[in-house]
Protein backbone atom coordinates (compact mmCIF):
# COMPACT_ATOMS: atom_id res chain seq x y z
CA UNK A 1 0.00 0.00 0.00
CA UNK A 2 1.37 3.40 -0.90
CA UNK A 3 1.57 5.89 1.69
CA UNK A 4 -0.51 9.17 1.45
CA UNK A 5 1.37 12.35 -0.61
CA UNK A 6 0.36 15.21 -1.55
CA UNK A 7 -1.00 14.10 -4.72
CA UNK A 8 -3.71 11.86 -3.50
CA UNK A 9 -5.08 14.92 -1.21
CA UNK A 10 -4.78 17.01 -4.44
CA UNK A 11 -6.38 14.20 -6.19
CA UNK A 12 -9.30 14.01 -3.92
CA UNK A 13 -9.94 17.55 -3.76
CA UNK A 14 -10.26 17.47 -7.57
CA UNK A 15 -12.94 15.32 -7.27
CA UNK A 16 -14.50 17.15 -4.63
CA UNK A 17 -14.43 20.48 -6.88
CA UNK A 18 -16.04 18.54 -10.04
CA UNK A 19 -18.80 17.08 -7.51
CA UNK A 20 -19.38 20.34 -6.61
CA UNK A 21 -19.84 21.84 -9.76
CA UNK A 22 -21.86 19.29 -11.35
CA UNK A 23 -23.92 20.13 -8.31
CA UNK A 24 -24.26 23.73 -9.36
CA UNK A 25 -25.17 23.07 -13.22
CA UNK A 26 -27.55 20.60 -13.14
CA UNK A 27 -29.72 21.31 -10.44
CA UNK A 28 -32.90 22.57 -10.32
CA UNK A 29 -33.17 23.34 -6.62
CA UNK A 30 -31.61 26.63 -5.45
CA UNK A 31 -31.10 25.47 -1.90
CA UNK A 32 -28.66 22.12 -3.33
CA UNK A 33 -27.23 24.74 -5.45
CA UNK A 34 -26.07 26.63 -2.51
CA UNK A 35 -24.75 23.43 -0.94
CA UNK A 36 -23.03 22.31 -3.67
CA UNK A 37 -20.91 25.78 -3.45
CA UNK A 38 -20.06 24.80 -0.17
CA UNK A 39 -18.96 21.40 -1.61
CA UNK A 40 -16.39 23.87 -3.68
CA UNK A 41 -15.57 25.90 -1.27
CA UNK A 42 -14.14 22.75 1.02
CA UNK A 43 -12.51 21.66 -2.24
CA UNK A 44 -10.35 24.52 -2.20
CA UNK A 45 -9.76 24.40 1.58
CA UNK A 46 -8.65 20.64 0.98
CA UNK A 47 -6.00 21.72 -1.40
CA UNK A 48 -5.13 24.69 0.84
CA UNK A 49 -4.46 22.50 3.75
CA UNK A 50 -2.35 19.70 1.71
CA UNK A 51 -0.14 22.57 0.40
CA UNK A 52 0.02 24.05 3.72
CA UNK A 53 1.80 20.77 5.27
CA UNK A 54 3.22 20.25 1.58
CA UNK A 55 5.08 23.64 2.23
CA UNK A 56 5.75 23.59 5.54
CA UNK A 57 4.16 26.70 7.00
CA UNK A 58 0.50 28.11 8.25
CA UNK A 59 0.23 30.16 5.46
CA UNK A 60 -2.17 27.84 3.60
CA UNK A 61 -4.52 27.38 6.91
CA UNK A 62 -4.94 31.22 7.56
CA UNK A 63 -5.70 31.26 3.95
CA UNK A 64 -8.32 28.39 4.68
CA UNK A 65 -10.10 30.82 7.75
CA UNK A 66 -10.68 33.25 5.27
CA UNK A 67 -12.36 30.66 2.65
CA UNK A 68 -14.23 29.63 5.82
CA UNK A 69 -15.45 33.74 6.64
CA UNK A 70 -16.42 33.86 2.87
CA UNK A 71 -18.91 30.66 2.88
CA UNK A 72 -20.29 31.71 5.83
CA UNK A 73 -21.26 35.02 4.58
CA UNK A 74 -21.70 33.70 1.33
CA UNK A 75 -24.28 31.42 2.74
CA UNK A 76 -25.95 33.81 5.03
CA UNK A 77 -26.38 36.50 1.97
CA UNK A 78 -27.29 33.51 -0.21
CA UNK A 79 -30.66 32.11 2.23
CA UNK A 80 -31.53 35.52 2.88
CA UNK A 81 -31.68 36.22 -1.20
CA UNK A 82 -33.72 32.95 -1.44
CA UNK A 83 -36.10 33.70 1.34
CA UNK A 84 -37.21 37.23 0.08
CA UNK A 85 -37.20 35.52 -3.57
CA UNK A 86 -39.99 32.26 -2.32
CA UNK A 87 -41.98 35.29 -1.06
CA UNK A 88 -41.89 37.08 -4.13
CA UNK A 89 -42.09 34.29 -6.53
CA UNK A 90 -43.46 31.35 -4.83
CA UNK A 91 -40.69 28.64 -6.62
CA UNK A 92 -37.01 27.58 -5.37
CA UNK A 93 -36.62 26.62 -9.06
CA UNK A 94 -33.49 28.24 -10.51
CA UNK A 95 -34.78 27.98 -14.15
CA UNK A 96 -38.30 29.06 -13.29
CA UNK A 97 -36.39 32.28 -11.65
CA UNK A 98 -36.42 34.33 -15.41
CA UNK A 99 -37.34 37.96 -15.65
CA UNK A 100 -34.52 39.02 -16.77
CA UNK A 101 -34.45 37.07 -20.00
CA UNK A 102 -36.51 37.79 -22.95
CA UNK B 1 1.64 4.91 8.28
CA UNK B 2 -0.82 2.13 7.92
CA UNK B 3 -2.92 3.27 9.82
CA UNK B 4 -3.03 6.59 8.11
CA UNK B 5 -3.34 5.58 4.84
CA UNK B 6 -6.18 3.37 6.11
CA UNK B 7 -7.99 6.64 7.80
CA UNK B 8 -7.26 8.53 4.88
CA UNK B 9 -9.45 6.15 2.86
CA UNK B 10 -12.06 6.12 4.94
CA UNK B 11 -12.56 9.89 5.29
CA UNK B 12 -11.80 10.33 1.29
CA UNK B 13 -14.98 7.92 0.93
CA UNK B 14 -16.92 9.78 3.34
CA UNK B 15 -16.30 12.94 1.43
CA UNK B 16 -17.14 11.50 -1.69
CA UNK B 17 -19.95 9.52 -0.91
CA UNK B 18 -21.75 12.46 0.84
CA UNK B 19 -20.74 14.87 -1.66
CA UNK B 20 -22.27 12.61 -4.59
CA UNK B 21 -25.19 11.28 -2.21
CA UNK B 22 -25.33 15.54 -1.68
CA UNK B 23 -26.19 16.63 -5.32
CA UNK B 24 -28.75 13.98 -6.10
CA UNK B 25 -31.06 13.53 -3.32
CA UNK B 26 -34.76 14.76 -4.71
CA UNK B 27 -35.01 15.43 -0.84
CA UNK B 28 -33.37 18.47 0.20
CA UNK B 29 -33.63 17.45 3.84
CA UNK B 30 -31.98 14.09 3.10
CA UNK B 31 -29.25 16.20 0.77
CA UNK B 32 -28.47 18.77 3.54
CA UNK B 33 -27.86 15.49 5.69
CA UNK B 34 -25.51 13.93 3.26
CA UNK B 35 -23.29 17.37 3.18
CA UNK B 36 -23.05 17.34 7.04
CA UNK B 37 -21.51 13.82 6.66
CA UNK B 38 -19.32 15.16 3.62
CA UNK B 39 -18.38 17.89 5.94
CA UNK B 40 -17.65 15.51 8.57
CA UNK B 41 -15.11 14.01 6.76
CA UNK B 42 -13.22 17.10 5.06
CA UNK B 43 -12.65 18.01 9.07
CA UNK B 44 -11.75 14.01 9.57
CA UNK B 45 -8.86 15.08 6.61
CA UNK B 46 -7.95 18.46 8.40
CA UNK B 47 -7.11 15.77 11.53
CA UNK B 48 -5.01 13.84 9.69
CA UNK B 49 -3.02 16.92 8.24
CA UNK B 50 -1.91 18.21 11.81
CA UNK B 51 -4.64 21.61 11.11
CA UNK B 52 -6.22 21.06 14.67
CA UNK B 53 -7.50 24.21 14.89
CA UNK B 54 -9.18 24.30 11.22
CA UNK B 55 -10.38 20.58 12.47
CA UNK B 56 -12.81 22.57 15.62
CA UNK B 57 -13.36 24.87 13.51
CA UNK B 58 -15.16 22.82 10.92
CA UNK B 59 -16.28 20.94 12.93
CA UNK B 60 -17.98 24.07 14.90
CA UNK B 61 -18.76 26.46 12.55
CA UNK B 62 -19.71 24.66 9.34
CA UNK B 63 -21.42 21.44 10.71
CA UNK B 64 -22.72 23.48 13.85
CA UNK B 65 -23.39 26.76 12.13
CA UNK B 66 -23.71 26.79 8.69
CA UNK B 67 -25.56 23.21 7.87
CA UNK B 68 -28.60 24.10 10.84
CA UNK B 69 -28.69 27.98 9.14
CA UNK B 70 -29.21 25.82 6.07
CA UNK B 71 -31.94 23.11 7.58
CA UNK B 72 -33.63 26.35 9.35
CA UNK B 73 -34.04 27.67 5.42
CA UNK B 74 -35.34 24.28 4.29
CA UNK B 75 -37.72 24.96 7.22
CA UNK B 76 -39.13 28.07 6.20
CA UNK B 77 -39.41 27.49 2.74
CA UNK B 78 -42.05 25.27 1.13
CA UNK B 79 -40.15 22.51 -0.94
CA UNK B 80 -42.94 20.01 -1.50
CA UNK B 81 -43.46 21.35 -4.77
CA UNK B 82 -40.18 21.36 -5.76
CA UNK B 83 -39.51 17.65 -5.01
CA UNK B 84 -41.88 16.72 -6.89
CA UNK B 85 -40.73 18.22 -9.90
CA UNK B 86 -38.26 17.51 -12.30
CA UNK B 87 -34.69 17.55 -10.42
CA UNK B 88 -32.18 18.34 -12.89
CA UNK B 89 -32.51 21.19 -15.87
CA UNK B 90 -32.30 20.63 -19.04
CA UNK B 91 -28.56 21.60 -20.13
CA UNK B 92 -27.43 18.25 -17.64
CA UNK B 93 -25.69 16.66 -20.75
CA UNK B 94 -23.59 19.63 -21.68
CA UNK B 95 -23.06 20.31 -17.86
CA UNK B 96 -21.63 16.99 -17.58
CA UNK B 97 -19.36 17.12 -20.82
CA UNK B 98 -17.65 20.00 -19.11
CA UNK B 99 -17.29 19.11 -15.99
CA UNK B 100 -15.22 16.07 -17.61
CA UNK B 101 -13.46 18.20 -19.49
CA UNK B 102 -12.29 20.20 -16.49
CA UNK B 103 -11.65 16.75 -14.76
CA UNK B 104 -9.22 15.25 -17.64
CA UNK B 105 -7.46 18.14 -17.47
CA UNK B 106 -6.76 18.70 -13.58
CA UNK B 107 -5.41 14.54 -14.06
CA UNK B 108 -3.42 15.09 -16.79
CA UNK B 109 -1.89 18.00 -14.84
CA UNK B 110 -1.77 15.83 -11.22
CA UNK B 111 -0.20 12.56 -13.47
CA UNK B 112 2.23 14.66 -15.33
CA UNK B 113 3.04 17.74 -13.04
CA UNK B 114 6.67 17.61 -11.23
CA UNK B 115 8.19 17.32 -8.16
CA UNK B 116 4.58 16.97 -6.16
CA UNK B 117 4.38 13.18 -5.61
CA UNK B 118 6.64 13.43 -2.61
CA UNK B 119 5.94 12.28 0.88
CA UNK B 120 4.14 14.84 2.48
CA UNK B 121 6.56 15.51 5.41
CA UNK B 122 5.19 13.40 8.68
CA UNK B 123 7.67 15.44 10.78
CA UNK B 124 6.00 15.23 14.88
CA UNK B 125 6.72 18.68 16.50
CA UNK B 126 8.89 18.14 19.78
CA UNK B 127 7.14 18.52 22.91
CA UNK B 128 7.59 21.91 23.75
CA UNK B 129 6.89 23.38 20.79
CA UNK B 130 3.46 25.35 20.50
CA UNK B 131 0.57 23.88 19.04
CA UNK B 132 -1.07 24.64 16.20
CA UNK B 133 -3.18 27.00 18.10
CA UNK B 134 -1.01 29.16 18.71
CA UNK B 135 1.08 28.99 16.00
CA UNK B 136 -1.74 29.89 14.23
CA UNK B 137 -3.19 32.42 15.94
CA UNK B 138 0.54 34.14 16.02
CA UNK B 139 0.33 34.90 12.49
CA UNK B 140 -2.65 35.80 12.01
CA UNK B 141 -2.78 38.46 14.24
CA UNK B 142 0.37 40.16 13.21
CA UNK B 143 1.02 39.07 10.13
CA UNK B 144 -2.62 38.75 8.40
CA UNK B 145 -4.31 41.49 10.83
CA UNK B 146 -5.24 43.75 8.19
CA UNK B 147 -7.38 41.09 6.36
CA UNK B 148 -8.47 40.05 9.52
CA UNK B 149 -10.23 43.48 10.23
CA UNK B 150 -11.44 43.19 6.50
CA UNK B 151 -13.01 39.85 6.98
CA UNK B 152 -14.63 41.68 10.25
CA UNK B 153 -15.98 43.88 8.00
CA UNK B 154 -17.21 41.23 5.42
CA UNK B 155 -18.65 39.50 8.30
CA UNK B 156 -20.60 42.78 9.18
CA UNK B 157 -21.87 43.64 5.58
CA UNK B 158 -23.13 39.86 5.49
CA UNK B 159 -25.06 40.23 8.36
CA UNK B 160 -26.67 43.43 7.45
CA UNK B 161 -27.31 42.08 4.04
CA UNK B 162 -29.01 39.18 5.18
CA UNK B 163 -31.32 40.84 7.48
CA UNK B 164 -32.24 43.14 4.75
CA UNK B 165 -32.94 41.14 2.58
CA UNK B 166 -35.30 38.00 4.73
CA UNK B 167 -37.32 41.21 6.63
CA UNK B 168 -40.39 41.66 5.00
CA UNK B 169 -40.18 45.51 5.46
CA UNK B 170 -37.54 47.58 6.67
Amino acid sequence: MHPITTVHYLALSAALLLIGTVGVLTRRNIVIILMSIELILNAVNLNLIAFSRAVGNVNGQIFAIFVITDAVAEAAVGLGILIALFRNKETVLADEIDILKW
Amino acid sequence: MLTDTVTFYIFAALVLGGGILTITRRNAVHSAISLIVSLLGVAGLYLLQQAEFLFAVQIVLYVGGIMVLFLFVIMLVNLDMAARERQFNRQWLVALIAAAAVGAEISYFLYHGENFSVVAPAVLPPAAAPGNTEILADVLFSQYLLPFEIASLLLLVAVVGSVVMAKKRI
